[in-house]
């Protein structure tokens, strides 16, 4: 108690030394990176969980690409339960020539089950709960699909060969997170009208779903009969179940992101340790006379800790709520892509992280200092060279290390994402620290070539080495990842766009049927279209590999399994196009034609860890057979040509049903007659595939505005830890100026000394960002993409000019005071 | 009776050339309510012998025997304890602690005390030595002379058996230190308190009951 009220006491005085108030910067940043993600997964993950049930828009669901047998229903009503059934297929929606790529879902009466559909009296107005379904002859469309198309509530739009009447907004509907395609926007219809549009046609791609609803004990007995009675393909969803994939994608990116927050963390906890140091530093004097007064080690130690837990439980709150204002912000930025419309308030989980936060950064980085000052002697008062006996080692280095790698592991909570983390960011962070010893010291060369403010600017630099190097950096990597994201990303999508030829296919049409593949064919080169080849389209099941069952398999790579249990495209061709390269093995030569033989995918290949002469049991309409990998293709598939990860040679797969695919090129000159075709082929399912790279790079533009937000902190960091270094030499810097200004420097020249150092300093970050940037972005050009890396002067003029001004500013910020000060003050010491 | 007592004191400590004794076998015994003065040239040991009274460091042997209570058998925590109840101290550099008022430092000890009536005591002895109206100023709002008395303040208010002075006027000029040193022997025989005392000054040596000249480490 009493060493809290002298704690107490002194603490205003203390904040005015500075070295509190980076503290409290440092933490709060460090609180503020990690609690603003955690706030964003909270909540996302909250709506996901309260929306489980109202995903499946039942209790129970069965999804098939087939149309599901009617005996499913029946006994469903026999034991009590409610039904309904829904049927998702794409399809392009028109209103006279604009168009839009659709998820259309045909619903009957009693949909949905479970959940509610809402819809608006206009486009994007108020939503309210609907009754019922659209009523025949109409439709309920979301507004963003009828943006796209200039349609109204109340216009007719055409969907295959029907003409529908908009008489809804659809705001929301409840198993939206379950469709194929989260991109593309929603229409509802009802089952009815389905067979006048023409767009399910035998072998086209829909995904058929019957919904089951009541009490728990009914459900479970039905999942038990339907689970036992369920054909292969069709697939059981209940609650439990629902959306994995979602899910388990949030939970991912809420792990990068997290772990991209940890940088920032990394960065302050630098910071925290140089404060740290700087208070011990100014302690001594004042612990040795408390000392001498009477004070024991324990009191001063409880004297420094409750001045540090103070300011570690304001960082905890002050952080949390810049941490809640930047998740609103992040959420903004993400908003088009999380399916759900409104979000629950987050739990107060993240709140626990920020103090854990906190209170790990103390006693990582703070403690250790803390015990050493604790530990000064009381004879200090007679003789000051007599100092706290040194550090040792493991208390310098172990907490800090277990804070930080404690941490990491609170966020990831995976013993080898964490090492790999640490090990990974180590390296990286060594190679930086590297680099930047190595400019720092080139720097420190060329001192002699320049003014006398200059001069004395790298000079500071480099009498101040480690700092300057943790300094730089420090600024580097938060500098360095938003030019990655900001420019080069940009650059390398735009050097991928120009790397393909101009006359690339710019749509895609599958589920074109056996009968009319001629007729479309010939409409779209009577229309000037270039025709790609066209492939057909066959769907069947993996059942076995080398006759082994696939639950019985473990697989080489991650996506395995989801490769090996999902339906599978499969085609025949007699063919091999430029865009595929055998690369083992050897391509359908005549003698092949019937054989039972396939050729695999080098993605194929490596994620299930197949070679030649592997068996690949398949079930296609009923009819097993198994076939043996006679070669590997390396595919090309930025070529937009029809491509498949299997493809068996001619004569096997002849007789089975299936569709056709194809692509084509429309020069950008030529009318593109797409609502023709529909309204001809209206079973043609049609793929802008310009429309999709825009909605692709939009995701992507989002995304980066998240992450480039996250690492907003990181720069931030950088700064603190600046304020930090200043605080560390303002002592030597007071008293140099003072030095300088009694030998006749002007006040102008001591700052464009220190002017000189900052921007020398930013310089440098700037420079090792650029670099960083430019070795990433030709890296993923050569390795990822497979272009030619353009060498972008901006991204080294921005870098430069970012990290000069950034630095300078704050620079300039932390040491006016100093520079300002009257030379007799400073060298009275006052 | 005696308050103060050194057995056979010495203090060794190494040194880039080897071993060096800085005090050497000092025996010493002061009676409560003496002034004492140790002076000697720089460099004989004074005030490393005012340290090891004083029980702010420990003598390499020897004993010593502060307020009947043996010094070199206590730990740090200990001698800390000791030094709150029965220890007071005056430096040259004053000492101050700059965070807390003029009132705040002077209550400190009493505070370290666990002492309820901190405050009126402070004010008090603030009054005492002329600063009633300085209780609000910080340390470098303060001349000289005023941090000193602010010290003497504070090294006295605790009612101390033994006040240690290093150099208390070493910082001041004469007229100042002249009434810092009439300040501190009118405490000194107000509170009855033993004073032992490191000076260069002869003058203030000469106002002491006792004067123990040191040289080479050992008491002349």
């Amino acid at each position: 108690m009493r060493a809290l009220t002298i704690a107490l006491r002194t603490l205003s005085r203390e904040w005015r030394s500075g070295e509190l108030g980076v503290l409290l910067l440092a933490l709060t940043i460090a609180v503020a990176a990690l609690t603003a993600v955690g706030f964003v997964v909270s909540r996302v993950s909250a709506a996901l969980d309260l929306q489980a049930s109202e995903v499946l828009a039942a209790d129970l669901r069965l999804e098939s690409p087939a149309p599901l047998s009617p005996d499913y229903l029946a006994e469903a009503r026999r034991r009590g339960l409610a039904t309904a059934t829904s049927t998702g297929t794409l399809s392009v929606v028109f209103h006279g020539d604009a168009s839009q790529l659709t998820a259309i879902r045909a619903v009957s009466p009693s949909y949905p089950l479970r959940g509610v559909v809402t819809v608006a009296p206009v486009a994007f107005g108020p939503a309210a709960p609907a009754t019922g379904i659209p009523a025949r002859g109409e439709v309920w469309a979301e507004g963003r699909l009828l943006a796209t198309i200039g349609a109204a509530v109340g216009d007719e739009v055409s969907i295959g060969a029907a003409n529908l009447r908009v008489s809804r907004a659809l705001v929301t509907r409840p198993d939206q997170g379950s469709s194929f395609t989260e991109l593309a926007p929603s229409l509802l219809m009802n089952v009815e009208d389905l067979p006048s549009t023409g767009l399910i046609q035998p072998g086209s791609r829909a995904r058929y779903a019957a919904l089951f609803a009541g009490g728990r004990g009914a459900v479970d007995a039905f999942k038990t009969w339907i689970v036992a009675h369920k054909q292969r393909g069709e697939r059981v969803l209940d609650i439990t179940e629902s959306s994995p994939q979602v899910k388990s994608a949030i939970d991912r990116a809420g792990r990068f992101l997290s772990l991209a927050s940890l940088v920032s963390v990394l960065l302050c906890s630098i910071a925290v340790a140089m404060a740290a140091r700087r208070y011990v530093q100014r302690h001594l004097d004042a612990v040795a006379l408390m000392k001498t007064l009477g004070a024991t080690r324990a009191f001063t130690l409880a004297v420094s800790l409750a001045q540090l837990s103070l300011i570690a439980a304001i960082a905890a709150g002050l952080g949390s709520a810049a941490g809640y204002g930047a998740q609103a912000w992040l959420l903004h930025a993400l908003r088009d892509l999380l399916a759900v419309a409104t979000l629950p308030p987050p739990s107060l989980m993240p709140i626990a992280l920020a103090i854990i936060t906190a209170i790990a950064l103390l006693a990582g980085f703070a403690l250790p200092p803390l015990l050493q000052l604790s530990r000064v002697p009381a004879i200090r008062v007679l003789r000051r060279d007599v100092g706290p006996p040194p550090l040792v080692i493991w208390l310098a280095f172990w907490p800090a290390a277990i804070a930080i790698v404690g941490l990491i592991y609170w966020v990831v909570r995976d013993v080898a994402l964490m090492a790999g983390f640490v090990v990974g960011l180590a390296v990286f962070l060594a190679l930086l620290a590297l680099c930047g010893a190595l400019l720092v010291r080139f720097t420190g060369s060329v001192r002699g070539r320049v003014g006398v403010a200059w001069r004395y600017g790298i000079a500071n630099l480099a009498r101040r080495r480690a700092e300057s190097v943790v300094q730089v950096v420090a600024f580097g990597l938060g500098i360095m990842v938003l030019l990655l994201l900001a420019l080069v990303r940009h650059d390398l999508l735009e050097d991928w766009r120009a790397s393909l030829p101009v006359d690339v296919p710019n749509f895609f049409f599958i589920n074109i049927p056996p009968g009319d593949r001629e007729a479309f064919l010939a409409t779209l080169r009577e229309d000037g279209a270039e025709v790609s080849r066209a492939l057909p389209m066959i769907r069947g099941r993996m059942t076995a590999i080398n006759g082994r069952p696939l639950d019985e398999l473990t697989f080489a790579k991650e996506d395995g399994e989801g490769f090996a249990n999902r339906e599978q495209n499969l085609t025949w061709s007699t063919e091999l196009g430029a865009d595929n390269q055998i690369v083992a093995g050897h391509w359908w030569r005549p003698e092949d034609t019937g054989q039972p033989l396939v050729s695999v995918s080098t993605e194929y290949r490596d994620s299930l860890g197949l070679k030649l002469g592997d068996a690949l049991s398949f079930d296609v309409a009923g009819e097993a057979f198994t076939v043996k990998v006679a070669s590997v293709r390396e595919v090309k598939w930025d070529s937009f040509q029809p491509n498949f990860f299997l493809v068996f040679p001619p004569g096997l797969l002849d007789a089975t049903a299936g569709t056709w695919m194809t692509s084509a090129h429309f020069a950008p000159d030529v009318r593109r007659p797409i609502a023709k075709l529909v309204k001809r082929f209206p079973s043609v399912s049609v793929f802008d595939i310009d429309s999709i790279l825009n909605q692709v790079r939009g995701v992507a533009d989002k995304a980066a505005v998240a992450v480039q937000s996250v690492f907003a902190f990181t720069l931030l960091a950088g700064l603190t830890v600046l304020l930090a270094a200043v605080q560390t030499s303002r002592e030597e810097r007071r008293f140099e100026s003072a030095i300088l200004r009694t030998l006749g420097a002007s006040r102008r020249t001591v700052r464009a000394g220190v002017l000189a150092e900052f921007v020398t300093l930013g310089l440098l970050a700037g420079l090792l960002a650029a670099l960083g940037a430019s070795v990433a972005g030709y890296l993923v050009a050569k390795h990822v993409l497979d272009v030619r890396y353009s060498f972008d002067a901006w991204i080294w003029l921005w870098g430069l000019a970012a990290g000069a001004a950034l630095v300078a500013g704050g620079g300039w910020f932390a040491t006016r005071s100093v520079v300002n000060q009257s030379p007799l003050l400073a060298l009275r010491g006052g | 009776m005696s308050v103060l007592k050194a057995e056979s004191i010495s203090k060794e400590v190494t040194s880039p050339e080897g071993p060096l004794t800085i005090v050497r076998e000092v025996e010493l015994d002061i009676a409560a309510g003496e002034s004492v003065a140790i002076v000697g040239p720089s460099g004989a040991g004074k005030s490393t012998l005012l340290a090891l009274l004083a029980g702010l460091d420990v003598p390499t042997s020897g004993q010593v025997w502060l307020a009947g209570q043996n010094l070199t058998a206590l730990d740090e925590d200990g001698r800390a304890r000791l030094r709150a109840e029965r220890v007071g101290f005056v430096f040259q550099a004053f000492h101050l602690v700059p965070a807390l008022t003029a009132l705040e430092n002077v209550m400190l000890p009493l505070e370290l005390a666990g002492r309820r009536d901190a405050q009126a005591h402070a004010t008090q002895t603030l009054e005492r030595v002329g600063l009633r109206a300085r209780t609000g100023h910080y340390p470098r709002q303060l001349s000289g002379g005023e941090q000193q008395r602010v010290a003497l303040a504070r090294a006295f208010v605790t009612r101390p058996a033994v006040l240690f002075a290093d150099e208390p006027t070493g910082n001041l000029d004469a007229a100042t230190g002249k009434r810092v040193c009439d300040l501190l022997f009118d405490l000194n025989r107000d509170l009855q308190t033993t004073v032992v005392l490191v000076t260069h000054d002869h003058a203030l040596a000469a106002r002491c009951g006792r004067a123990l000249h040191m040289d080479g480490g050992r008491l002349a």
